[in-house]
This record gives C-alpha cells, sequence and structure tokens, in this order.
C-alpha cells in the first residue's frame, strides 16, 4: 500500500514529522517498507534563468550559457541542449550536483576549451521520465532559484507500508489516518459521505440471479449523463503516478482514486455499451469468456460471480471490469458499480484467472460495508466535479450485509492477558478513536465495532487494539519462572541418542551434511520407496519431485558433487528423516552415512586404502554401542539385504525380527550411476529401532557391582578349519558358550583362504580365560580347551588345526 | 689383615671412578670383589687374629666391601645410561613428519545451532517435541485458524503429495510450518505445557534467501497466568543468551498471524555497516532491525479446536527460522549453502562434536 504525505494529510491534521508518522505507522503494526522522498534527491535542482546563451566557439552544437543561479551569481555552462537560449528559465544543477539520470556528481570542467560548471537539466537527467529531447523549459514566472522539487509538486515523499491480510481497512488512506489519530499522532479529519441527490431515474439496473447467493448479497449503482471525459485534475494526477499507478482518464482515475483514497473498489461501465436495461450479477457458465481491462481474454469456470448485459460477461466480480463496455475518452453516458463480493469467491476467481488487481486485494481482505452507501456518493461528487453531467438516483439489488459485532472487554485482561494495566478511560478512548462505539455494563468495556473492521472478532482482538495503539513496547518484559530451583531434563532418550550418534559420527572423522527431505522420484524408486506415496503434486523442480525413502541416495549425489569439485574423499553423515510414507508413523529417523574415495589418505608411514564394508560396520557398532544398543546381542545377517547394496560385502544387524542397522558397500551399479569410483562403504541406523533399555522400578543409576578375579587371565590361541560359507562369528558364540564362567573373551585375530585347504577357510581365534577362584591347573585348561574345540564342532562342523 | 682397610677403600673406589667403560668396571669389581679379588682375599686373613681384633678388622672390611659394592653399582647405572644416549644420538627421527591421519569430523551448523536452542529453553523448563513432516491439512492449517481459501493459505507456499492421478491431494501436505506440533501437543498434553518444537518445514520457495526446505523451532507456553509480557520475557532473555549479547535490543511490531491474537513480529537491533552485520546496537549507527521471528499469544480459537478452554488457560506461541539465526550468530552468508553437503563448506562453518551446549559450561565450543 503506497500514498503520499499530502494525501495523508488530507484526512490527517497533524503537526508531525515524516519519521515520526514512520515510526508510528510500524508500531502499530502498519510495516514501513519504504520512504521514496522525491524531495531529497532533487534537492540541488533550482529553478535557474539563462541570461545569454550564445554558441560555442569550437563546438557547433554546443551553447555557452550564462545562468543565473538566484543567490546573484552567475554561472558559465556549457549546455549540448537544441533548446538552450538566451532568457528562458530551466533546472540547474551545480557542481558536487549527484544527477540521478546519469548516476553521476557534476564536476567543474572545461569543455572544448570553455568553462562549465555544473549543468541544465532534462527530465530524464533528473530521473522524472525518459524525455531528453532537451532541457526543462519553465516558465516565465517561475522563481529562479527556488528549489524545482518544490516549485513542481515532487516534494510529497511516498510512504509504503505492508499491510496484514486483516487490515482491509487500511488499504485506504483514510484507514492509515485513522489509526495514526487513534495513536495520537494528530485528528482524524471530518469526510463528506453524505448522500448526493439523483435527478433522474436510472435507466440501466441492478439484478441479482437466483444462484449468486452471498457470492454478491449487494450492488448499488447509478447513472450519469452529459458528462465530458478527459485527464483527471494534475493533483489527481500526482498522486496517482506517485503510488505508481497510470492516470488514464477522469472517470476511470475516480474509481482508482476512491480504491486507495477510502479502499472502496468500484466500476464504471460506459453506459452506452451496455445491452439491455438490466446488469445482472449471476454465476459464469463454464467456457464463457471476457476481455478485460488488461486486454487479456479469460475463460471463465462455471460458479464465478461476473456481470452480465444481454451481450454476456462485461465483468468479472471483484477482480476486473471488461475492455468492450470500459469507459474512453468518448464517453458521455455512465453507469457506476459498488458492490459487495464474497472474499472467498473473489479471492478463489483471480487465483484461478491468475489476475491481481487492486480490486481483488481489497476484497479479499474484507471491506467496510458502510461503503456500499457512501461508495455511489462519494463517486458521484467527483465524477460531476471532475466531468460535469448530471447523475441519476441510486438504483440497487440484494441485501447489505451487516458485519458489525458487540464484544465485551474486561478491563483486567488488559493486564492479565495484555500484560499492560491501562486505566479504563485510556482504553475506552483508544477504542474510540479507533471507531469502536463503547458502552459500560458491568464495569466491563463493551464495544459495536465499525463497518470496516472485519477483522475484529473476540475480547483478545480489543487487547491487541488497546496494546497496538499503545505500543508493545510500553509492555514490560516478564522473565518466565521455571518450576524448582533448578532445570529438569527435556530430552527423551530417543531425542538424546540422536545427538549421541551425530557426535559419534562427527568423532570418527565424518561431516554432518544436511540435504533435501526430497530426491527425484526415480531415484526413490530404486532405493525402496513407493512411487504413488511419496511423489509430491507441485514440487520445486524435476529432480525433488518425491519424499526421500532413504537418505542414502543424497549423499551419493553429495559424494558425486564433492568429487566433481576436486574433493573424492568422502565421508558425509546426515542423521534425519526417511520416509515409508505419508502416515505420521511412516516417518523414521535414519542416521546414514558413507565413505569413498580413499579411507586412509596417501602417508609416508601408512598404506592407503579404500573403505570396505567393515569401514561401515565400525561405524555402526560405534553408534550402536554409544546409544546403548545391547551391542553383544546384535545377530548380522546377509538375509534380505536390499539390491542397493553389493550383495556379498554388505549386512544386516537385527535384534530379533527388528532390522536395527544395514551395512555394507554400495552396488557398484549404483555408485556408477553417481558417478563413484572405487568402494563405496555407506550403512544406514534405524535410530527407533535401538531398544530403549529395560529401566526397573526403583533403580538408580547405579552399576553392579565389580567383582575383579584376583587371578591372571591367560590367553590360548585355536586356528579351525571350516566350511567356506561358515560366519566367524559363529565360531566366536561358541567359544564364547563353552564355558560361560571361564572364557570371557575370543576374538579373530587371523582369516587364511588358501587354494591348499580346498575351499575351506581357516579361522584363528585368541580365548581369554578368567579363573575365578584359583589358577587353572594344566588339567583344567586342557579341559576347557576341549569345550572349546567340541563346542565349535558341534555348531559349525570346525575341525581344530594342530 | 695385610692392609689397613680404609686406604684400601680408598684406592678400589678411586678405581670405580676411574672406569671409563662398563668392561673396565666389571674388571675393578672382580680385581675388588671377585673370589680372588682383593678384598674378598684379605676376609680370607681375618681368621688368624684373635676374637676382638677379627671383630674390629672385619667390621671394617665389610663397610669397605659394601661402599665399594654401592659405588661401582652407582657407576655402573651411570655407565649404562651414558651408554644408552650414546646409542640413541644416532636412532633419530624427522619430527616434522605428518602423524599417521586421524581426522574428526564436524556437526552440521543447524545442529550446533539447535543444540543451543534447546540448552536455553531447557533451562526455562521448555521440553521438546516432535511432529511429522507429511501433515494433514487439519494440523497444518485448520486447527491453526487457517480455513480453507483464507488469505493465509496463499502466504504458504504449500507444497502437496500428489493424489492417485498426480494431482494435489489437498490433505497431505509438507507442512509449512512447526506450528502443527503446538497443534499435536495440545490434543495429547492437559496444561500447563512448555515445549519447543524445532524440525525441518517446507515451503515451493527458491531463491537466493529461500530454499524449498527449511527448519523452524517453535515455541507453546500454555498456562493459566502466561501474558504478553512473559513472551517478550523469554524472547529477550533467549535473544541474549543466544547471541551472547547483553540485553539485546528487541522490537516487537504489531502484525498478523490466524493462530496468534495479539500477534507480533520481532525485530532484533543491528548495525549495518561497510556491508557488514553486527547484532546489537552499538555506538553512533546502531539504529538498524532486522525481522527474526514471529510471535503472539495463542488465539482462543485454536485453543478451543485444540480442546483446551481459552476462559481457563492462555499463553504464547513462537517460531523461528533456525537457518536464519545461525547464519546471523555465525555469519554465514547464504542459506542455500546449507543444504550442498560442501565438505569445504562443513568444515569451514561446522562444529567440532566435543560437548553438547549448555548455558553453564559455555554455549559455543
Amino acid at each position: 500500500m503506497k500514498f503520499t504525505l499530502s494525501w495523508l494529510k488530507d484526512h490527517l491534521e497533524t503537526e508531525a514529522t515524516l519519521s515520526e508518522i514512520t515510526e508510528a505507522l510500524t508500531s502499530l503494526g502498519l510495516e514501513v517498507e519504504g520512504v521514496d522522498d522525491p524531495a531529497a534527491k532533487l534537492k540541488p535542482f533550482t529553478i535557474a534563468y539563462v541570461r545569454e546563451a550564445k554558441q560555442h566557439p569550437n563546438a557547433d552544437r554546443l551553447r555557452v550559457c550564462m545562468v543565473e543561479t538566484g543567490d546573484g551569481e552567475v554561472v558559465q555552462v556549457v549546455c549540448g541542449a537544441p533548446n538552450a537560449r538566451t532568457g528562458m528559465k530551466g533546472v540547474f544543477a551545480p557542481s558536487g550536483a549527484y544527477v540521478p539520470g546519469t548516476d553521476m556528481t557534476l564536476k567543474p570542467g572545461v569543455i572544448r576549451g570553455e568553462e562549465s560548471n555544473g549543468m541544465l537539466c532534462s527530465e530524464r537527467e533528473m530521473g522524472l521520465s525518459d524525455d531528453h529531447d532537451g532541457i526543462i523549459d519553465l516558465p516565465e514566472d517561475a522563481p529562479v532559484g527556488a528549489s524545482f522539487a518544490e516549485y513542481a509538486g515532487l516534494d510529497d515523499p511516498v510512504i509504503e507500508i505492508a499491510i496484514t491480510p486483516d487490515r482491509g481497512d487500511c488499504l485506504g488512506v483514510r484507514g492509515i489516518a485513522r489509526d495514526l489519530a487513534a495513536k495520537g499522532l494528530g485528528i482524524l479529519k471530518p469526510i463528506d459521505l453524505e448522500p448526493v441527490e439523483g435527478t433522474y431515474d436510472s435507466p440501466l439496473k441492478w439484478a441479482r440471479s437466483d444462484d449468486i447467493g452471498d457470492a454478491c448479497p449487494y450492488v448499488a449503482g447509478r447513472h450519469f449523463r452529459g458528462v465530458k471525459n478527459g485527464p483527471s485534475p494534475a493533483w489527481v494526477q500526482r498522486r496517482l503516478t506517485a503510488i505508481g499507478l497510470r492516470p488514464i482518464s477522469a472517470l476511470v482515475d475516480v474509481t482508482n482514486y476512491v480504491t486507495h483514497d477510502l479502499g472502496r473498489p468500484l466500476h464504471v461501465f460506459d453506459a452506452a455499451k451496455v445491452k439491455g436495461d438490466t446488469l445482472l450479477m449471476r454465476r459464469a457458465k463454464d467456457g464463457e469468456s471476457i476481455l478485460a481491462l488488461d486486454g487479456k481474454d479469460y475463460t471463465l469456470e462455471a460458479g464465478m460471480p461476473i456481470i452480465s448485459d444481454e451481450n454476456g460477461p462485461e465483468g468479472i466480480g471483484g477482480v476486473m471490469g471488461g475492455e468492450l463496455s470500459g469507459c474512453t475518452d468518448e464517453t458521455t453516458d455512465v453507469f457506476l458499480e459498488c458492490a459487495w463480493f464474497d472474499a472467498v469467491a473473489v479471492a478463489e476467481t483471480g487465483r484461478k484467472l491468475g489476475i491481481d488487481s487492486d480490486a481483488r486485494y481489497r476484497f479479499e481482505r474484507g471491506l467496510d460495508t458502510a461503503g456500499l452507501t457512501w461508495g455511489t456518493a462519494v463517486a458521484a461528487k467527483l465524477i460531476l466535479e471532475w466531468c460535469g453531467g448530471e447523475t441519476s438516483r441510486v438504483v440497487e439489488a440484494g441485501t447489505k450485509p451487516d458485519n458489525t459485532k458487540t464484544i465485551a472487554l474486561r478491563p483486567e485482561k488488559l493486564k492479565s492477558f495484555g500484560g499492560l494495566a491501562v486505566p479504563d478511560k485510556e482504553a475506552t478512548e483508544i477504542l474510540e478513536r479507533l471507531g469502536f462505539v463503547t458502552m459500560h455494563p458491568y464495569g466491563m468495556i463493551t464495544v459495536n465495532t465499525p463497518s470496516w473492521r472485519n477483522d475484529v472478532e473476540h475480547e483478545q482482538c480489543l487487547i491487541e487494539e488497546v496494546l497496538r495503539v499503545k505500543g508493545f513496547d510500553k509492555i514490560p518484559a516478564v522473565s518466565l519462572e521455571r518450576d524448582g530451583a533448578l532445570p529438569q531434563p527435556v530430552l527423551t532418550l530417543a531425542q538424546r541418542r540422536v545427538a549421541f550418534a551425530k557426535k559419534q559420527l562427527a568423532q570418527r572423522g565424518m561431516l554432518e551434511a544436511v540435504t533435501w527431505s526430497f530426491m527425484p522420484k526415480g531415484e526413490a524408486v530404486a532405493f525402496g520407496g513407493n512411487a504413488q506415496t511419496l511423489a509430491l503434486a507441485n514440487p520445486i523442480s524435476a529432480d525433488l519431485d518425491a519424499m526421500r525413502p532413504s537418505i542414502l541416495p543424497n549423499l551419493l549425489a553429495a559424494a558425486q558433487r564433492n568429487s566433481g569439485r576436486g574433493y573424492p574423499d568422502v565421508a558425509l553423515f546426515e542423521v534425519g528423516p526417511a520416509y515409508r510414507g505419508r502416515g505420521p508413523k511412516d516417518q523414521d529417523t535414519v542416521a546414514t552415512g558413507i565413505r569413498c574415495g580413499k579411507a586412509v589418505p596417501r602417508h609416508w608411514q601408512e598404506k592407503t586404502r579404500e573403505p570396505d564394508t567393515f569401514d561401515a560396520k565400525a561405524d555402526v557398532l560405534a553408534v550402536l554401542e554409544v546409544c546403548g544398543a545391547p551391542v553383544d546381542k546384535l545377530q548380522v545377517s546377509t538375509d534380505d539385504l536390499p539390491d542397493w547394496y553389493h550383495p556379498g560385502r554388505s549386512g544386516t544387524f537385527r535384534l530379533g525380527p527388528i532390522l536395527v542397522a544395514r551395512f555394507g558397500e554400495i552396488h557398484p551399479a549404483v555408485a556408477k550411476r553417481y558417478d563413484l569410483k572405487g568402494r563405496v562403504a555407506g550403512f544406514e541406523i534405524f535410530m527407533e529401532a535401538i531398544p530403549q533399555p529395560k529401566v526397573k522400578k526403583g533403580a538408580g543409576k547405579g552399576r553392579p557391582l565389580l567383582k575383579n578375579s584376583a587371578f591372571q587371565p591367560l590367553n590360548r590361541d585355536f586356528a579351525f578349519l571350516v566350511d567356506g560359507d561358515v560366519p566367524a562369528e559363529k565360531l566366536v558364540r561358541a567359544a564364547l558358550g563353552a564355558d560361560k564362567a571361564l572364557v570371557v573373551n575370543a576374538e579373530v585375530f587371523d582369516v587364511y583362504t588358501g587354494e591348499e585347504l580346498g575351499g575351506k577357510k581357516s579361522i584363528a581365534l585368541s580365548v581369554t580365560l578368567q579363573p575365578v577362584d584359583a589358577t587353572l591347573t594344566d588339567k583344567e585348561i586342557d579341559a576347557v580347551a576341549e569345550k572349546i574345540v567340541g563346542n565349535v564342532a558341534k555348531s559349525t562342523g570346525g575341525e581344530l588345526r594342530r | 689383615m695385610t692392609v689397613d682397610a680404609q686406604a684400601l677403600g680408598d684406592e678400589l673406589l678411586a678405581r670405580v671412578e676411574a672406569a671409563a667403560d662398563l668392561k673396565s668396571l666389571d674388571d675393578v669389581r672382580v680385581e675388588a670383589l671377585g673370589k680372588k679379588g682383593r678384598i674378598t682375599a684379605e676376609m680370607k686373613t681375618l681368621g688368624g687374629l684373635d676374637p676382638e681384633a677379627r671383630k674390629a678388622a672385619g667390621q671394617a672390611l665389610n663397610a669397605v666391601k659394601d661402599r665399594v659394592a654401592d659405588a661401582i653399582e652407582t657407576r655402573k647405572s651411570a655407565l649404562e645410561l651414558s651408554e644408552m644416549n650414546a646409542k640413541l644420538e644416532s636412532d633419530r627421527v624427522d619430527v616434522s613428519l605428518p602423524p599417521r591421519p586421524e581426522s574428526i569430523g564436524r556437526l552440521h551448523p543447524i545442529s550446533q545451532t539447535l543444540d543451543e536452542i534447546i540448552a536455553i529453553f531447557g533451562e526455562m523448563g521448555f521440553a521438546v517435541a516432535e511432529g511429522p513432516d507429511i501433515e494433514d491439512d487439519y494440523h497444518n492449517f485448520t486447527a491453526l485458524n487457517i480455513p480453507p481459501e483464507h488469505p493465509a493459505r496463499q502466504m504458504h507456499d504449500t507444497f502437496y503429495m500428489a493424489d492417485e492421478s498426480g494431482g494435489a491431494n489437498m490433505a497431505a501436505v509438507l507442512r509449512t510450518h512447526t506450528s502443527p506440533v503446538q497443534v499435536r501437543t495440545m490434543e495429547n498434553q492437559k496444561p500447563p505445557i512448555r515445549i519447543i518444537a524445532p524440525g525441518r518445514t517446507y515451503r515451493s520457495d527458491s531463491d537466493m534467501t529461500h530454499t524449498p526446505m527449511f527448519h523452524q523451532v517453535e515455541a507453546l507456553v500454555i498456562d493459566k497466568k502466561t501474558h504478553f509480557g512473559h513472551l517478550k520475557g523469554c524472547l529477550q532473555d533467549f535473544c541474549s543468551a543466544y547471541f551472547e549479547v547483553e540485553n539485546i535490543p528487541l522490537r516487537f511490531r504489531p502484525s498478523y498471524f490466524p493462530f496468534t491474537e495479539p500477534s507480533a513480529e520481532v525485530d532484533i537491533g543491528c548495525n549495518r555497516k561497510d556491508g557488514g552485520l553486527t547484532i546489537g546496537h552499538q555506538g553512533d549507527d546502531g539504529d538498524g532491525w532486522l525481522e527474526i521471528l514471529g510471535s503472539g499469544m495463542v488465539n482462543p480459537k485454536v485453543l478451543t479446536m485444540s480442546g483446551i478452554d481459552p476462559e481457563e488457560y492462555q499463553g504464547f506461541a513462537f517460531g523461528m527460522g533456525i537457518e536464519r539465526i545461525a547464519m546471523l550468530k555465525y555469519g554465514i552468508p547464504d542459506l542455500r549453502t546449507f543444504f550442498d553437503a560442501d565438505m569445504r563448506w562443513l568444515k569451514h562453518y561446522g562444529f567440532v562434536p566435543l560437548e553438547a551446549a549448555s548455558l553453564v559450561r559455555g554455549l559455543t565450543p
């Protein structure tokens, strides 16, 4: 919403400065987005008299002018304008002035041997228009030395404010003035909204179709005859231009002016172009079309509210008028429309047709219902004043909507809800100044809402009004109190685990990424997603058109980008959502990571290598361990691997039937899709699948008592020959299970698969025995060893290599 | 006893001291204490003395023997050490070489910022609540007093999930704000309520300053006495703590959100100078303001829809962009870079994973 300072002062009697006004606007909730003060830009430009303009001795096209600038001083200016002549008055910019049109600061100079101090300006040089045919030629009576901006009426600052969707009443300058007056910045001037008597019966009348209903409950209008259309008064044109509107003709400018002055959209028909004697408010039929005032053809959808005559649609209700029945310079008979359209219907129509108009903008946000009465009067006065002619009596159809409400404000709520005690009297005065009619039954402030405040619905709205006008800055800030002296835990275990996982992975050298929740649909499907449930209807781009079923592809794409930038050694992770479907429970938190390039960089002492399955497995175990998962109970398996993993070099971790994590090498075909060379290790940990620890009631954080044995542990090594497909973990478990009291650890320290083993493999275990009561005798040690060998044989078919 | 014990001792000690290496020291040891050594030999002569003299001479000889043995041990240690040092002199490495490669990763600025937000609001008694990213229309809009065709729905450029024919399923949206978590909390929990709800949010907007996905944190307080002054105090306390600027200037501007009444946008004081931006108003040019969040008292209609009686309970809510306050605090210039996973960016703007942010221990590593 734009307006000029002088326009505001039409409605507001005020001594306030521009900066006081803008500050007050922002504190009222009418946020100032910008102030354009053309006078500030044009300050150095003054009116000057050209005492003499003679031919430049060394240049045909230049003249040397002696210019009087007002304070008795005469300066020499070299000027190239064809219209520079002795005795003219123009606009002068001295040396040192910034010239907006050329984006240059003037300096004294010598042009072809003649001194030049300053410039006589064209409109383009001053940034006023594109006119560069010559310098500005002012009338003889222009006062030499005066500010040009002031002389030309260009000293009216333009203020632009953002209007929130609830404040339709401030989409007219008067509404803004009212808010400022309520804040004490001046007095709202009276306004003449009295009816204008018509002198004849309108030859055109209004009708409403049966099905138009609430889409247009009421419309009024009146006829004008013998008007003379032409340009509107200069001051009107200046104001409209200042707020970015193009003056068109007096009749059209009336509607634009009232729209911006009072927030009341209107429309004028050329009455001679309306066919028949009735304008009908009705709903459009599918496929009807209209050439609108913006010069474009629109095809209407069934149900859109329109204004039609016997020719068909002549206007789109609340959105835009039609071109064919619009006013032109030749128009002599006019029909004025002042209607009420439902906000939702207008919004819907405007959106479907893609039309943003000043009318739509206002109808959508709610208008003053009283404008249905004064709209025809205000417009009539302006048309008669600007265009002459006479006007008919008002014609109407339907019933005027009434949106006024009666609401009670308990004054104590200003403090207990709004945080600021405001005396009843002051609160009442504020509401009165805003146009509320107040009453005071039972210690309450009861108000009737004004016809222009559709947004005020309940007590809290009145509290807001009072506080807004007082200023939110007046409300004292009060710190929140909490229960008890000390803070309490605020995170669930699941939330803490996410933090643990992130820290652990970062500790392990990985960088945390945050990538889109979206990905290309094709990849979503390739990573197990359901194209139907995860697809977006209106994606921001074709490669972000589905929700991600897995984070892996986003990290692979990130690796591809980093690699493309020359950083191929990637270790990235992300802990975030992945989606199985669109229900509230179909979202999992997945800690995902990838490593590619070199897992160990080239180093003078170390052998470089690519990442592999066991890097991913280590990452998974490290996360699961800090998250408190029962790591020793995890079952590793190669079953049910999704096809984005390498089928032979990947695995899953389960706890019973629950899938806790997947790890391994990414399938080379998938890696290739992302231009990744070499092995890519990756993992996915399903954070919600990590079981919650069972907490015994009443148990504290105490640990079980540590019982350290007084006796030395001892190690025994075993090598077993097993079939090639026996998992090593099975041997470890068998060894551990052989004597639960004595065997405390068993670790694989060598794996050998030579050809001479005939497809079998040799796995070497180091087993630790921890005596409890006494040092073990050789016989006892042999007995345990025997049990280990027996148990391994039993569960894996492994034979001890001797 | 053939010699004076004292003189024998002195002579042998001098020899020990003079031994230049372990070999010559061992020679001295054999000569003095060996089976045929001089002290041993003197001991053997004691048998021929009368008991009184034997005792005195024996004691003297034993003392000499101990002194010499001690001196040999001491000398031996010294010689061994200097022999080892001589060897170590030639066992050298170039200590300027790099150690074995190890690297520590970084946490994303969003994680760090969220951690800080939780630390501060945690101190004020806010629990952390969560909700789904794919929301239903009711929780994202209707329950927040944004009915269909409300102009506010156009303020949010909403992503819709596709229906079977590829059109928009108006009932399944990507949440445009974290406010639906407010609704879900109020539906499931009786007041008093004090939560923050951080998470991913989505709007179909993409340019220099907007990304289709970003993070917000929502706060909701519902009880019997929390008023607008508490909203101001809470945000004042938060902003001062988060930006680590005492008495940070805040400006509450009346605004409009369908789910709060009164509503306020909150600006933070800043200085803009030479293209830079610092938080707080210092010096003469401290008059800039920068919008950081939207807030207000929860609209009674929203309370009613969630089953809370607005005559009994009241409170405030606010929501702010996590990236935005991260950018402001840590001087990160471009929003879009947050989601690019550029490792150079992550190393530069990321945080070492040392400890959780804490007001007590310090917010920032």
